[in-house]
């Protein structure tokens, strides 16, 4: 069975002076292309540096990462960086736009990057799929918090990722917007088949993937198909 | 391909929005790059403004004097010069004056051509000296005029020629005119000088030709390529550079404070450089960390930094050397009225590309240190803002590093072009650094330890501020400890340069010398001085000797032996010497010990100047003998002086204790200060009525040209420094004005708390007092270590502090720190924490 992500005796422990602190212990699971997968726990349950991990943000003290059938442990940063460009969106809590750049620079960038000519056309027309035709040209500090997390959508989508990390992305934003934002998210996993990997606190959210992790004190302590999943 | 352009790409967009944030790094490079381009030129120009005031001192590149005219030999070698020549003979005789019957010793110097050809000779009416040589005209000395109340239109008759005064000689050219005239001089055209008859075989007549050399940096070597076939027809060749020694002194000084003000400009400059781009730097963390989870390599994150700060770089750099460049144009023109003396100023693109390259290449090492770091800005802090990345040592820094201190002590070695001084000063400025590194790591981990809990809030919050995370104490600590440091150097050394051209004042200097005094006239001559209200300011008894031999063989087997160090003219001079138990203020013991008195019969211990030992090759313990006229004395080397040239005074280059020379041939020599030309008339007539042995020497001219020179040295040295000043305030002022951006969020999270506006302002006070205290005491703490030495081993400038003044910087540099402080945390007071927080974020 091909794998779009393997994640294999995955440990990540701090060092901070002579303390050592294991955050994640012995993590395993296999994610399939186009699956919906979230990621849930109490705070400090490591949700967010094993997601840096997947995304081959972080390298782990023990264990193996697999992106594409391909390890990341082994790669340089550089290497990586390569491999994000090509196969991985981002979404944070907190946006992450480039505040000296416009809404649809910000979007243009990962294309740009890989030096595609089409990246002005492609970030337009999401831009326009994410309903913010008319603030293209806008600063973040000039978009709202949920205009700022569509634009962060927009761009996460523009490389075409196989595989798109959000974390907490509807965190700071309210109920409706947040709603709205979910919407994207899961239409343009629909539409383009990429494999979603939200960490959240939202349970409502969580239940809507096909399947959810559970941390705790930095073990799995469950994994199974979600409720709308089991009810299919 | 796609890929360069899209860094450019980013590069100019990602600078559009912040090019407020790389205002204090272009203003940085702008200044200190126009002060370079500027202070060069001025060195530059200086250099040949000094040139051609030595040069009105000779009055041409090279001279030709002795008492018989060129023979036949040397005639064609120095019409094979490319120059414009001028010949005077020069001859002492009596003058009649017709109007009071009365006769005077007067010396005779007739001119062919357009002589001087640097520096102007001053008659009153102006024009009388442009046709005197074409008629029976003659120009008389002003004070002579005086003396027998003559007046422009009167007549004079030299030998049996009568001449017509045409003009009032209110000053003459040439020091070889000053030097060897103790009579009034008149000047008349060279064709008269047959019709007066003066000249008859055995007449003394002192001859000399004067060049301007279509090319008058040749003179030295063409000096030295014919010193010899000239001595051997008893002619000795004079060039500028031999009379600018004389003033080396002063204008080694002036150099080197020309160079330190360059290394000033450019190292405030680097530093505005180093401490702006790491501020921005840390700015960028949080969008290059996007750049980077967006897939961006470390390799293009840099280069799109390295973009923006090259082409900005690059930009400044021009606008500073256009800056600088105009300033040296326009300067002098806007100064005009203000300026004691006219500047011509030449554009000079040595000094231009000069001041653009180094800065260049500097501002740019010191760009690329900060640069460097955003390679290993990791992805990972999207995630979280954590500080504890892991900082592995970076050896592309580390070689960053290394160039800068390369390139510092390069532009230092072209500076001093001493390996020594280069390397010392290298040193000496990672060492301030250091020093300053240091106390900020101290400070915060004092803060931190001995914390007062006790404290108020505010206070409480302002002194933690030192040491929390994302803190600015070693930025600032650093840089305006640094700032500090270089500029009160500068102005400490500036007045200890200031002082000393004071001490130096050409109109405070003995102007006359009189000499040939016997024993037995000193007493009435000191009370004729003394009736004219004149100091003798110095009276010392002169033997001539000359050298018989030295070190065990006569100056004969010296003479002849090939492997012979000791300078022709050290052997041959016929030597003044003085004898006395004590040191003059201006005369320094180098080595051994003075010997002021010795008894009949024991060894003669003597003292030589340094560069005489030098020149004949002999130093402490050796023998040397002296002819007396006819006795021979056999001396020892006990002491080498070194003779400060800061007076008038006459110098003597060897000195004899007292007790041997007592009895000696000798004659005194007289040294006084007249107030006016008046005074000085009336006094030579006294004194030559009283005694007509005597010759007295009016130094005058020599005075008022050195006096030009020192005013333009004082002058240069003032603006200069105040621009250098000028500069390091801005540098100061806007790194400063940078840190806002660092504390904008916090202050913005405490209003929005419900911090009061005092609260904030209070805390932000207490940061940047101890901040500007620490930075400007540490800084000026530097800086005494650093002027102490700079001003005893390069400058040779006694060094001397007045507390005040820098107890003043300390002050200024601590308030405006606080005050920028303050007008930084402005914003946040005055507009609602949600529109600041929106516009800085
Ligand atoms: N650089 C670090 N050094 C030390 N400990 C760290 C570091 N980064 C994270 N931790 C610790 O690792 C644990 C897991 O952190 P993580 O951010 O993954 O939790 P999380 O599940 O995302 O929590 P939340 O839901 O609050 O975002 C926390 O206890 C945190 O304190
Ligand atoms: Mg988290």
């Amino acid at each position: 069975m091909d794998y779009i992500l393997s994640v294999e005796k995955l440990s990540r422990v701090y060092k901070s002076g002579s303390r050592e602190l294991t955050v994640l212990n012995d993590i395993n699971f296999d994610i399939q292309q186009q699956e919906t997968v979230s990621i849930v726990g109490p705070s400090g349950s490591g949700k967010t540096t094993l997601l840096g991990l997947c995304a081959g943000l972080d390298s782990p003290t023990r264990g193996t990462v697999s992106l594409m059938g391909q390890q990341i442990n082994g790669l340089s940063e550089d290497e990586r960086a390569l491999l994000r460009n090509k196969h991985i969106g981002f979404i944070f809590q907190n946006f992450q736009l480039i505040p000296t750049l416009t809404a649809i620079e910000n979007v243009m960038i990962p294309l740009e990057l890989q030096g595609s000519k089409q990246a002005k056309s492609k970030a337009k027309g999401l831009l326009d799929r994410v309903g913010l035709k008319d603030r293209m040209t806008h600063y973040p500090n000039q978009l709202s918090g949920g205009e700022q997390q569509r634009v962060s959508i927009a761009r996460a989508f523009c490389n075409d990722p196989s595989i798109l990390f959000a974390d907490e992305p509807t965190g700071n934003l309210d109920e409706d917007t947040g709603l709205s934002i979910e919407q994207f998210l899961f239409d343009l996993n629909a539409e383009r088949g990429t494999t979603l990997i939200i960490v959240t606190h939202d349970l409502e959210l969580a239940n809507k993937t096909n399947r959810i992790i559970k941390l705790k004190g930095g073990k799995v302590v469950a994994d199974e198909k979600s409720l709308i999943q089991a009810q299919v | 391909m796609a890929n360069l352009s899209f860094l450019f790409k980013t590069a100019i967009r990602d600078s559009r929005k912040d090019l407020n944030k790389l205002f204090m790094f272009m203003s940085s490079i702008i200044l200190g790059i126009a002060a370079l381009v500027a202070i060069n030129s001025f060195n530059y120009n200086l250099v040949k403004d000094i040139d051609s005031q030595a040069a009105s001192l000779l009055g041409a590149d090279l001279a030709i004097t002795g008492n018989k005219p060129l023979g036949e030999k040397l005639t064609p070698v120095l019409d094979s010069l490319q120059a414009e020549t001028a010949e005077e003979l020069e001859i002492f005789s009596m003058a009649y004056i017709a109007k009071t019957d009365a006769s005077q010793f007067v010396m005779i110097k007739a001119m062919e051509g357009g002589f001087p050809f640097y520096g102007k000779i001053k008659t009153d009416p102006e024009q009388a000296y442009l046709d005197y040589q074409d008629k029976p005209h003659a120009l008389v000395d002003h004070s002579l005029m005086l003396e027998h109340d003559l007046q422009v239109g009167d007549s004079i008759k030299l030998g049996i020629r009568s001449f017509y005064i045409s003009g009032r000689l209110k000053s003459a050219f040439g020091s070889i005119a000053a030097s060897t005239s103790f009579a009034p001089g008149i000047y008349i055209g060279k064709p008269f000088i047959e019709e007066t008859k003066l000249i008859q075989p055995g007449s003394m007549v002192n001859y000399a030709y004067y060049y301007k050399l279509s090319d008058p940096t040749s003179a030295e070597q063409w000096k030295d390529d014919h010193r010899e076939s000239f001595r051997n027809e008893s002619l000795r060749i004079q060039t500028v550079e031999g009379q600018k020694e004389n003033l080396d002194e002063a204008f080694s000084s002036l150099n080197n404070f020309l160079n330190l003000i360059a290394l000033v400009s450019l190292l405030l400059g680097c530093i505005g450089v180093a401490s702006s781009v790491l501020i921005y730097i840390k700015n960028k963390v949080p969008s290059i960390a996007v750049f980077r989870c967006l897939g961006m390599k470390s390799g293009q994150a840099f280069s799109i930094y390295l973009i923006q700060i090259l082409g900005l770089g690059i930009v400044s750099v021009l606008i500073g050397a256009t800056i600088g460049s105009l300033i040296q144009i326009y300067l002098p023109v806007i100064l005009k009225d203000f300026l004691p003396y006219e500047v011509v100023m030449d554009l000079s693109w040595k000094a231009i590309l000069e001041g653009v390259l180094v800065g260049l290449v500097m501002t740019m090492l010191f760009a690329l240190a900060p640069l460097v770091s955003i390679r290993n800005i990791s992805p990972l802090r999207t995630l979280r803002t954590s500080d504890d990345e892991v900082t592995k040592r970076d050896y592309l820094k580390l070689s960053i590093y290394g160039l800068i201190i390369v390139g510092i002590f390069l532009f230092l070695l072209r500076l001093t072009s001493e390996i020594s001084s280069a390397a010392i000063f290298t040193i000496g400025l990672l060492a301030a650094f250091l020093v300053l590194y240091l106390v900020s790591l101290f400070i915060m981990w004092a803060v931190k330890r001995f914390f007062p809990s006790s404290w108020s809030f505010v206070f409480r919050q302002g002194l933690a501020n030192l040491y929390r995370p994302n803190n600015q104490t070693q930025t600032l600590l650093v840089s305006i400890g640094l700032g500090t440091a270089i500029l009160t150097t500068l102005f400490i050394i500036q007045g200890l340069i200031l002082t000393n051209v004071d001490s130096m004042d050409a109109g405070n200097q003995p102007n006359m010398v009189l000499y040939g005094i016997e024993k037995n006239q000193a007493d009435r001559l000191t009370t004729i001085t003394e009736d004219y209200d004149m100091p003798v300011i110095q009276q010392a008894p002169i033997v001539t000797m000359r050298v018989a031999g030295w070190k065990g063989k006569t100056k004969e087997e010296w003479l002849s032996d090939t492997t012979r160090v000791a300078r022709r003219w050290a052997i041959n001079r016929e030597a003044r010497v003085s004898y006395r138990d004590y040191l003059e203020s201006d005369e320094k013991l180098l080595r051994g010990e003075f010997v002021g008195e010795v008894n009949p019969g024991d060894s003669i211990f003597i003292s030589l100047d340094e560069g005489y030992a030098e020149s004949l090759s002999v130093d402490l313990g050796d023998e040397i003998v002296w002819n007396v006229q006819g006795t021979l004395i056999t001396t020892f080397v006990s002491s080498i002086r070194e003779i400060e040239f800061r007076s008038m005074r006459t110098r003597f280059f060897i000195l004899f204790p007292k007790g041997v020379l007592e009895n000696a041939p000798q004659f005194l020599v007289f040294i006084t200060k007249s107030p006016d030309s008046e005074t000085t008339a009336k006094y030579r007539s006294a004194v030559v009525k009283a005694f007509p042995n005597i010759s007295v020497v009016d130094l005058g001219m020599i005075l008022s040209t050195l006096n030009d020179i020192l005013t333009k040295v004082s002058y240069i040295v003032k603006f200069m420094a105040g621009f250098s000043i000028l500069t390091g305030l801005i540098v100061l002022i806007s790194s400063l004005l940078l840190s806002k951006f660092q504390r904008i969020k916090e202050s913005v999270l405490l209003r929005t708390i419900g911090a009061s506006r005092m609260q904030i302002l209070k805390i932000n006070a207490t940061e940047y007092a101890l901040l500007g205290g620490l930075a400007a005491a540490t800084g000026i703490l530097i800086s005494l270590v650093a002027s102490y030495f700079l001003s005893t081993r390069q400058f040779e400038l006694e060094f001397d502090l007045n507390p005040l003044p820098i107890l003043f910087i300390f002050l200024f540099v601590t308030g405006l720190t606080v005050f920028i402080g303050l007008l930084n945390s402005r914003e946040v007071i005055q507009k609602s924490p949600l529109e600041v927080l929106r516009k800085e974020m």
